[in-house]
């Protein structure tokens, strides 16, 4: 009878040590994110202010919010082996649309989500039928996407147009406790997603596709429509992210999208949370970490005063150092 | 060769097209105009075709013209003798940052498309740190006057460019260029042949820095000072070389066709703007087109992409 527990619970903890090791890229960012907490904790801890501070930890969510949702969509691409580079131009685009459909009327929200929804999976259905079917490399599939979506933005709107009505901000500004909505609404996209990629014969096939496209073809998998799938959903999450973005701003812009830099930013997060650049590697958790420890740079930047040309060089330097030390580990594990 | 076929006679269309609307465009003083306007672009096509053959990115491009552009109007501040000097330490500064991405990207083993892009945010971020925001000081006539000036009739531009175009079609007939698509092919094969990839590859940086320089000393001339004057660079660069069928990941491609890429590119804008349509749709249009060229190539070439993936 012992015997048979104990027996029981060593598989569950092999089973438990397995799943670990299968997210094992995600580890080093945690451990960073950590000691960067530490490090702002300290520094504060001996400026006499407090990092860990409400008003800091709610700002720090709300700040990578947008970004997180962007890079978890992000995630799936390249998980795929793929990219995605219109996602700015697209954030743009759907807060416009929310913010005119909804035109400052509570009657007109869910027209507004729903339209906002079917824009963005047509834009990641356009962007994976191009790369499948017209065998265009990603990077300039995407792109050409992006300026079609930047010329017809152009050709509209001069400046912020539309706006969101009164219950609809409460996304962006309200929040529960500690938590604000918006963050909330991240981790629910960044949980759909980790369920998708862990739990669901979609998301194993977006890993092999990614791990080796011939192989996944050999093997019986209709590879074209895995990458058109995670296209889509990668452009929902930009949708969502704009209306996140829009309810922020009570409007609709042009340049929020180009303003937050999304799209190599949200590469950045996602290589910062160890997933491989060229695919099959990674998963959402990483990414989640890669959103947190950026926001958390910021947030320490922005209490000390660091002049904003600075974050750019420091960024640039912790993702390059943070990806030299992960093809380290690569090579000697 | 049949692979560059396509992007000569895109252009020709192009040029024919360009030629239809305006009839004064084939005449040399009109046409050196456009190869003028052009050169910048594909300089740093070649520079980028180098990077993008041997199985590389640059997305630093960019932000390097800028970054360079901004430290001459600083370093300069309008006198004459200064000139000299600095155009060498551009060009010295171009080899650096080239040498820093190959050296990164080799030996540290971080993916081209991070290492270039945290050199983005570097430059960028360093530059205005620097300046204070906006740029300052004054180019002089001396180094304007290469961008803008012209030796008789022809423009130094088209000059420099012709040289760059000689050397960049020479180095890849040579010894150095076989190694480069070689490395770009199979980087594995190449190093058991006996090629030294993490030396051929930070060449290729450096070209693309150099390329970067000599760019950013035309476009300084041409354009004046400016922080937007290197923005969105990369990607055109990026999209030259592909529209000249080069394939990213490596291997495949010839540097005339990459050149003729950018020529493409720019023959397009100069279009676009024949026909009124610039401005606000310009972008869509670019945009379609470059899908479609590239589809194009993708379609017209079926066999040679399995043998490529397989």
């Amino acid at each position: 009878m012992t015997q048979q527990l104990k027996l029981r619970r060593v598989s569950a903890e092999g089973s438990f040590l397995r799943r670990l090791s299968a997210d094992r890229p995600a580890r080093p960012v945690y451990l960073a994110l950590v000691l960067l907490i530490v490090l702002g904790w300290l520094l504060f801890a001996l400026d006499g202010g407090q990092f860990l501070s409400l008003e800091n930890v709610v700002g720090i969510q709300q700040r990578s919010a947008a970004l997180g949702i962007v890079a978890v969509g992000q995630t799936l691409v390249i998980l795929a082996g793929s990219l995605d580079l219109s996602v700015t131009y697209l954030i743009s685009l759907t807060s416009l649309v929310a913010a005119e459909i909804m035109a400052g009327s509570d009657a007109n929200v869910p027209a507004a989500v729903a339209a906002v929804l079917a824009v963005s999976a047509l834009v990641g259905l356009a962007n994976g039928l191009i790369v499948t079917r017209l065998r265009v490399h990603a990077f300039i599939a995407t792109l050409g996407v992006a300026l079609i979506i930047r010329g017809a933005l152009d050709e509209r709107y001069d400046g912020p147009a539309g706006s969101v009505p009164a219950s609809f901000q409460h996304l962006g500004y309200d929040r529960i406790g500690p938590l604000p909505v918006s963050a909330l609404l991240w981790a629910a996209v960044a949980a759909s997603v980790w369920l998708l990629l862990s739990r669901t014969r979609l998301g194993y096939r977006i890993y092999a596709v990614g791990g080796d496209i011939e192989v996944a073809r050999l093997s019986g998998v209709r590879t074209e429509r895995v990458v058109v799938v995670a296209h889509v959903v990668c452009s929902v999450c930009s949708g969502i992210a704009g209306l996140l973005l829009a309810s922020r701003l009570g409007a609709g812009a042009p340049t929020v999208g180009t303003d937050g830099g999304y799209d190599l930013e949200s590469i950045a997060a996602v290589v910062l949370g160890g997933t491989a650049l060229a695919g099959g590697r990674g998963g959402v958790a990483g990414t989640v970490g890669g959103v947190l420890l950026l926001a958390v740079l910021d947030s320490i930047f922005n209490q000390l005063e660091v002049n904003s040309f600075a974050k750019d060089v420091v960024r640039g330097v912790v993702l390059v150092a943070a990806l030299a030390i992960y093809a380290r580990r690569r090579r000697t594990s | 060769m049949r692979r560059t076929l396509p992007i000569f006679v895109v252009l020709a269309v192009l040029l024919v097209a360009i030629a239809v609307a305006n009839p004064y465009f084939l005449e040399p003083p009109a046409f050196l105009a456009f190869v003028k306007r052009a050169a910048p672009l594909v300089i740093l096509a070649a520079g980028q075709y180098a990077v993008i053959v041997s199985g590389e990115f640059d997305l630093s491009v960019g932000s390097l013209v800028t970054a360079e552009v901004v430290i001459a109007a600083r370093l300069i501040d309008g006198s004459a003798e200064a000139t000299w000097p600095v155009v060498a330490l551009l060009i010295v500064l171009g080899l650096l940052v080239g040498l820093v991405n190959g050296v990164v990207t080799t030996l540290l083993r971080v993916p081209s498309f991070i290492t270039t892009l945290g050199m983005l945010l570097i430059l960028s971020g360093a530059i205005f740190l620097w300046t204070g925001g906006a740029p300052r000081g004054a180019l002089s006539e001396e180094f304007r006057e290469l961008g803008r000036g012209s030796l008789g009739p022809v423009p130094w531009s088209v000059l420099i460019l012709v040289v760059v175009a000689a050397a960049a079609a020479y180095a890849m007939r040579a010894r150095f260029g076989h190694t480069l698509v070689a490395v770009g092919d199979n980087d594995r094969a190449a190093a058991l042949s006996g090629v030294r990839v993490a030396r051929v590859r930070t060449v290729a940086f450096m070209i693309s820095g150099l390329a970067a320089a000599v760019a950013a000393i035309l476009l300084g001339g041409f354009a004046g000072v400016s922080a937007q004057v290197g923005k969105g660079l990369e990607f055109q660069a990026i999209t030259a070389v592909v529209l000249g069928g080069v394939a990213l990941g490596g291997g495949r491609g010839s540097v005339v066709a990459a050149m003729a890429g950018a020529f493409t590119l720019e023959a397009l804008f100069t279009l676009l703007n024949l026909y009124g349509i610039s401005g606000a749709l310009e972008p869509a249009v670019q945009g379609v087109i470059i899908i479609a060229a590239v589809a194009l190539g993708a379609v017209r070439f079926p066999r040679r992409r399995v043998a490529a993936t397989s």
